[in-house]
Parts: C-alpha cells; structure tokens; sequence
C-alpha cells in the first residue's frame, strides 16, 4: 500500500540532499570537532559552515546559534537558563496555554521551585491578548515565552508585537519556533527575540539535533556541565552528521520557503474547503487567524478522533490528534481544550499537516478517503445518531 | 518531484477489509496467542490495546519509580506491539480511561464503602471491552472483537440464540465474568482459547515464537497496585473527595452484642476470618457488612452459611426468561464450586436462587452465575442479601 503522509507537524522525512550532505561524516570525515589534527578541522568546518546556514535562515549571527539535542532541550536550556541567570528574589515568567509540553512543563517545573508563572490565555481563534501579556509583565518578571506557531492549530501568534512589549518593559523574550521554521519566515531581529528554540526533523533533518538562538550579550546560566564545546554554552562532542544534516535541511528551506508554503497553503486550503463541503456538521479550529501554511485543524462531531486516525491509518492515511503519550495512546488536547472547545468537540478533532513533498493526488486521494471514513464511524456513533434525530 | 505518486497506486477509498477481526489485546500470553491463531486461519487482523488507567494517579501507591508489570503498564503496551510486529499485523492503542473510570473504577469504589465485594471484571466486560472497544473495532472496519478469555460461544439454531459455556478446559473457565454480554454483544464476539487448554495456548505461543510466550500471569485487579485494594480505596475516595466518613464502628455478634470495633467496612469481605482483632474458642467469620448501621456482623461457621438470596440485574443471556422455578447449577463467586439450585425469576430484573443445600458466604456485590447441567451459561445477576 502506497501511504499518505500528512501529519509533517509531527515529524518529516530527512531530505535526500541533506543525507548525502551527512552521509560522509559518518565514515570518511568521522573527525571530533574539537580535536586538533586534520579529522578534527574538517569537521568543525562543516560544523561551523551549518552554524552559518541555520544562522541566515533566522537572520541571526553564527555566533549566536548554539546545537542542541532538539527542541525540548533548547526550550528548557532557555527557560531555567535565564530563570537561574537572574538575580532576583521574586522571579516571574509569562507564557500561554498552548505551548508544547516541553515549555508547560518546563514552566511548572519552575513553579515547584517557587517561581510564578502566569499562564496567558487564548481567544477561540487560538491568539494571545497583547493587552493581558502588557498587563501581566510586572517588576519581578524575568521571562516572556510565547510559542511562535502552534502545533496542533498552525496558529501564528503576533510574535512581533510580543517583541516589542518585551523589549518595552526589558523583559528577556523566548519563543518556541519549533513548528515555525521552515514554514513561514522567522526573523530574530525583526521580532527582537533574544532566544529561539528550532528541532530538525521538524524542516527534513535528522531527528535528534535542534538549535538554540541565543542573542548576543545574553545570559544564560549553564544549562549541562562538560567540556567546552561551543563555547560552553552547550558541552559534549558535537553531533557532527546531525548538525551538518540541520545546517543543509536550513538552507534548503531559506532557498524553497516561499515557493513551498504558497504551493501546500494552496494545497492545505483545497484539502480543508474540501472536507468541509465534503463532510455535514464540520468545522475548521482557528482557521481566520494567521497559520502556518500547512496545518488544518478539523472537527467531525459525533466521531472520537482516535478512532477516525486508526481507521484513516488502516486506509493508508496518516494524520493526528491531540498529543499521543508514551502508549500511543491519545489524551485530551490542552490546546484545543484551551480554545474553548467542548470535551466532546475536542475528542472529535483531527490535524493534518502537509509538508513539501505533498502532492496534489494525494489531497484529491485525501478528500476521498476521510469523508468516507467520518460517515462509517458516524454510523456506529450513539452520539452523531442522537445529535441528528434532534434537528428532525 | 521524486516522490510524487499516481492516483491509481494511492489506497482505495474508504476499503473495508472483509472478515477483519479486531484482538483486544492485553500484552499478555492469551491475547497474543488469539492474535496468532487468527492470523493462522487466514483472516486479516487488527490489535486493540486498551489504555485503561493512568499509572500515575495515585502517586501514594507507587513504590519509587513507573509502575512495572501491571495492566496499561508500559512494558505491557509495549509487549503487545511487539507481538503485532513480529506477527505483523498493524496494532493501536486506544484510551478508554474516561469510560473505565466510570463504568468500572468507581462503581467499584462506592460499592467497596457500601459494605459490598464487587468484581470489576465483570463491569470491564459488560460496559467497556464489550461495548466501547468493540463499538471502535467495528468503528474502524472490524466486523468482529476476538479477545482472550477462555470460554465459549455458539449459536443456537432452533433458538435463534448466541449461547454462552464454559470454556473447554474449566480449571482457566472465565463465563462467571461474562454473563452481562447481550446477544448483540455476543453475536459480534469471538474466544478463540474457548476450546483450548492453558498449556496449548503456550505451546501455540512457542511455535509462533511469540516474545511473550513464557509470561507470567497476571492474576490482580488491574488497576490495584500490589493487590491491596484497601490503600486503592483510601486513596481514591480521598482524591475524588468521596465520603468515607463514620469509618470506625462495631463488630457485633448476630444478636447484636459488641465484641470488637472495626476501622470501617470497606477493610471487611463476608467470610473474611482476618482482622476481627480478637480470638475466641472457636473461628469466627464476618457475616454480614450492615452499611446502614455501620456495623460488620461476625458469627461462626454455621451463620456464614445460608441457602437462599436474591440477585439484581439479571441477564439471562442464553435462553429466555424462564416462566417456572429453574434447577441449575450455581456458581456465587470466581472460585466456587457450582452448587445445585433452584432459580426463580422475579420482575425487573430479578431472581430468586434456593440451594439445595447451603452454601458458605454468599457475599453481596459478588455474581451468582447459574449454568445448565451441561456447560450453558444460563444466567447471571448481582447477589443483594443472603437472608
């Protein structure tokens, strides 16, 4: 069975290009970056010339790019490292409701340690209120992390107007750009972060390797102990492949950004009307704020999402839900929850997410399949039954 | 684009496969095996994992770190992906914590500090495997739910009717769980190990080279940690704020004489010899829990002993509802033996059940499952009182 791809928010393929990019890091060129002779400085070159590739595609300087493990790890390096760098006795962060896990938890990790954290919350359309972050910025606030576009909606929240408040009341200000980059253009400058966390396989790098931006001039308390390796911001032999994997998967996106996001927007859009002309009593989640080209969020009352993903994957089409946890079990989105979406409505929600190499025979495929898998569980629903008879 | 695909190599829209059958799949031995033997007969398969309970609530229950080896445990889901793997058929977990809460955990919990015993296996079946999971497997193209419980279905012809009998092998029988099912239920459920004994099922499993073939069983409440059902209820009551208040009260003989204090009746099953606190000449039982009075009677061999109670919810899930008086074999807990009786059903759901001789600690909250002379399960119901 030929597959359909599309939930790319989760994760995407590594780039034939940037593999081979990788591949002689590996064997031929397996040199430490930190070592001296000739294996060593072919590989910190390549190392560096990566830094210089992620660094053009955020406008940001090389030296302001250190390499991480992904995403999780460049939020929490971000978050306890300017927590722990500021001496303050009161200390307070800002943040919203539907950041990823890797932020949320972060964030209550603080509070048990006694930092206060406010906790934004969002308009149905998935958007922070720039008026509630100005008033929650107080005198012991320290750090303002507000996600750049979320996962499960594709919600792009006013990261520039964030800067500017941030930058007004000279507060240090992360976002998680994990879902943005390689999407839409992410410039740190013009946003006026001072740190930006990014996960390469979420842009067709190897998973297992992210970067964090940390402007210059910013400090950070040391996050992991070792040697000293980039500069001590972040110890431990460079992941060399991965980075050169990352370096190449930033520069192919600086290159096809623009084309690609028209070309999936274009895609996404005939996919999303589609379903719901297709599909009675659905609709879109957040779709009049601005989005990442790629992800439409649906809901089909009557229908437990986890059921239509499995009966959708056993057709051939990979989509998501809500975030899975350790079982691949799914648990209720605090997202979606967070819009205002009934537990019902909640559940009966699902993301697809395309990527670069969707094509316009796997939407036409797309438009097929789920309706007819939506109206096969409808049959079955108790719920969907009793919804209908209703109306008669 | 290099990976652009046609339309005619995309899947076919919305295909049902014919014949598929889902497997409720636990991770252990007998599921895995149901798995094996389906696959083996030629029919396309899909694995159900349930995710039932979420192991870190509770957290006073946990010893230091995730909980191992328990149902919904990890290494369990994991297993059983492992076993959908090796035998490669596609496999999902689903979660079902919201229903299992309802419909099994905390009527579990009101019954325990409602002086009564209850099973939740049974509830598991009746309200969750049997009715949420097989509504998704049938959700998601499956015509039919296979699981691993060692007991039999067959269709009656000349009643038009799904019967339910004991397994093959009775030392591992399970119809005293199962006698809740409906004919709908039935109808649309297989056992595959019904006609199987244990030590086949691990020979299958070796032949097969199933990762989980020599796993131990497991033999608690899924849910309750360490088998202490006791802890489970003090912490769940306290979590959800449930009254378990007027928790001491009196031990007292049958004429109503106070011999002990207790530390409330949820810690006491009828029969139960344990925690009276206190020795006499000769053994003493509990014999009845009285909630109202918050009372646990105890009494000796002989007051444990009644013949004659009545049961609730009735399912007569193979024959009709018969018109006169019944004899039957009836079985009152997991582990009795089944006793001659006569079974007499009353209106709304109920039914009279005399022994022939009486019987030792018919407990309220247990089932009174009444089987035919042969292998039929006839009946089924909750025991209300013993008196």
């Amino acid at each position: 069975m030929n597959r359909i791809y599309l939930d790319h928010n989760a994760t995407t393929s590594v780039e034939p290009t940037v593999l081979d990019a990788m591949l002689p890091y590996f064997s031929a060129d397996f040199g430490n970056a930190s070592s001296i002779h000739t294996f060593g400085q072919r590989a910190r070159a390549a190392v560096e010339t990566a830094r210089d590739q992620v660094a053009a595609l955020l406008n940001a300087r090389s030296q302001e790019i250190v390499f991480t493990s992904g995403g999780t790890e460049s939020d929490n390096h971000a978050i306890f490292g300017i927590v722990a760098a500021t001496p303050s006795a009161t200390k307070h962060v800002i943040t919203s409701t539907i950041e990823h896990e890797a932020v949320l938890n972060a964030c209550q990790a603080l509070e048990k340690q006694g930092v206060a954290v406010t906790y934004l919350p969002v308009s149905r359309d998935g958007l922070i209120d720039l008026n509630e972050l100005r008033q929650a910025i107080r005198p012991g606030t320290v750090l303002i992390t507000i996600m750049h576009a979320n996962n499960e909606l594709g919600t792009v929240q006013p990261l520039a107007e964030v800067g500017r408040i941030a930058a007004e009341a000279d507060v240090y200000l992360h976002t998680d750009a994990v879902q943005s980059i390689g999407k839409i253009p992410v410039d740190v400058k013009a946003l006026q972060l001072d740190l930006l966390s990014l996960s390469g396989h979420k842009l067709h790098a190897p998973k297992g390797v992210g970067a964090l931006f940390i402007k210059g001039g910013t400090r950070l308390r040391q996050f992991l102990f070792g040697g000293h390796h980039q500069r001590g911001f972040r110890p431990g032999t460079e992941n060399v492949p991965g980075i050169i994997g990352l370096g190449k998967a930033a520069e192919l996106a600086r290159l096809s950004l623009e084309r690609d996001a028209s070309r999936i927007a274009a895609f996404r859009d005939k996919l999303e009307r589609g379903l719901l002309a297709r599909i009675p009593d659905s609709h879109a989640n957040a779709c009049s704020a601005p989005r990442t080209p790629n992800t439409s969020n649906l809901t089909f009352p009557g229908i437990e999402g986890e059921a239509l993903i499995i009966s959708l994957d056993l057709k051939g089409l990979a989509c998501s839900t809500g975030a899975a946890c350790s079982s691949g079990a799914v648990e209720p989105s605090h997202v979606l929850t967070a819009i205002g979406l009934p537990a019902a409505e909640a559940r009966a929600s699902i993301r697809f997410s395309l990527g670069r190499h969707t094509t316009e025979a796997e939407i036409h495929a797309a438009l097929e399949i789920v309706p007819a898998a939506v109206a096969q569980l409808r049959e079955l629903s108790p719920t969907y039954r009793k919804e209908a008879s209703a109306h008669r | 684009m290099s990976t652009q695909l046609q339309l005619d190599s995309l899947p076919a829209v919305a295909e049902r496969t014919p014949g598929l059958v889902a497997v409720a799949m636990s991770g252990g031995v007998d599921s895995s095996t149901v798995a094996a033997v389906l696959l083996q007969q030629g029919r396309p398969v899909v694995g159900l994992t349930m995710q039932l309970w979420n192991q870190r609530r509770l957290p006073e229950l946990q010893g230091d770190g995730p909980a191992q080896h328990r149902c919904c445990s990890l290494d369990d889901v994991y297993d059983a992906k492992r076993v959908a793997q090796h035998l490669n058929f596609p496999h999902y977990v689903v979660n079902f914590e919201e229903q299992f809460e309802q419909r099994v955990v905390k009527p579990f919990v009101e019954q325990y500090l409602a002086g009564r015993t209850p099973i939740a296996c049974t509830n598991c079946n009746t309200d969750v495997k049997f009715e949420s999971l097989l509504r998704m497997a049938r959700q998601i193209g499956a015509e039919r739910l296979a699981t691993g419980h060692y007991a039999r279905i067959r269709h009656h012809e000349r009643m038009d009717r799904y019967q339910l009998l004991r397994a093959r092998d009775n030392s591992k029988d399970q119809s005293y769980f199962l006698w809740g099912l409906t004919q709908e239920q039935l109808s649309r459920s297989e056992f595959p190990l019904g006609e199987l004994s244990k030590d086949e099922v691990r020979a299958l499993a070796r032949q097969v080279n199933l990762p989980v073939a020599d796993k131990p069983e497991s033999m608690e409440l899924c849910f309750v940690p360490n088998g202490n059902y006791v802890q489970f209820i003090h912490a769940y009551s306290r979590e959800n704020r449930m009254s378990l208040k007027d928790q001491e009260g009196d031990i007292v003989t049958e004429d109503g004489t106070v011999i002990g204090r207790h530390a409330g009746v949820h810690n006491y099953t009828i029969g139960q010899r344990k925690g009276l606190g206190f020795a006499t000449g000769k053994p003493i039982y509990v014999v009845a829990i009285d909630r109202e009075q918050n009372r646990v009677v105890a009494g000796d061999d002989d007051a444990l002993r009644s013949a004659s109670f009545e049961v609730e919810g009735v399912n007569w899930i193979s024959i009709a509802e018969p018109a006169s008086p019944t004899r039957a074999q009836v079985k009152i807990r997991h582990k009795h033996d089944p006793a001659s009786a006569t079974v007499e059903a009353l209106p709304g759901f109920r039914a009279r059940i005399a022994f022939d001789d009486p019987q030792r600690a018919i407990t309220p909250g247990q089932a009174a499952v009444i089987y035919d002379d042969d292998d039929v399960v006839l009946a089924g119901g909750w025991i209300v009182n013993s008196r």
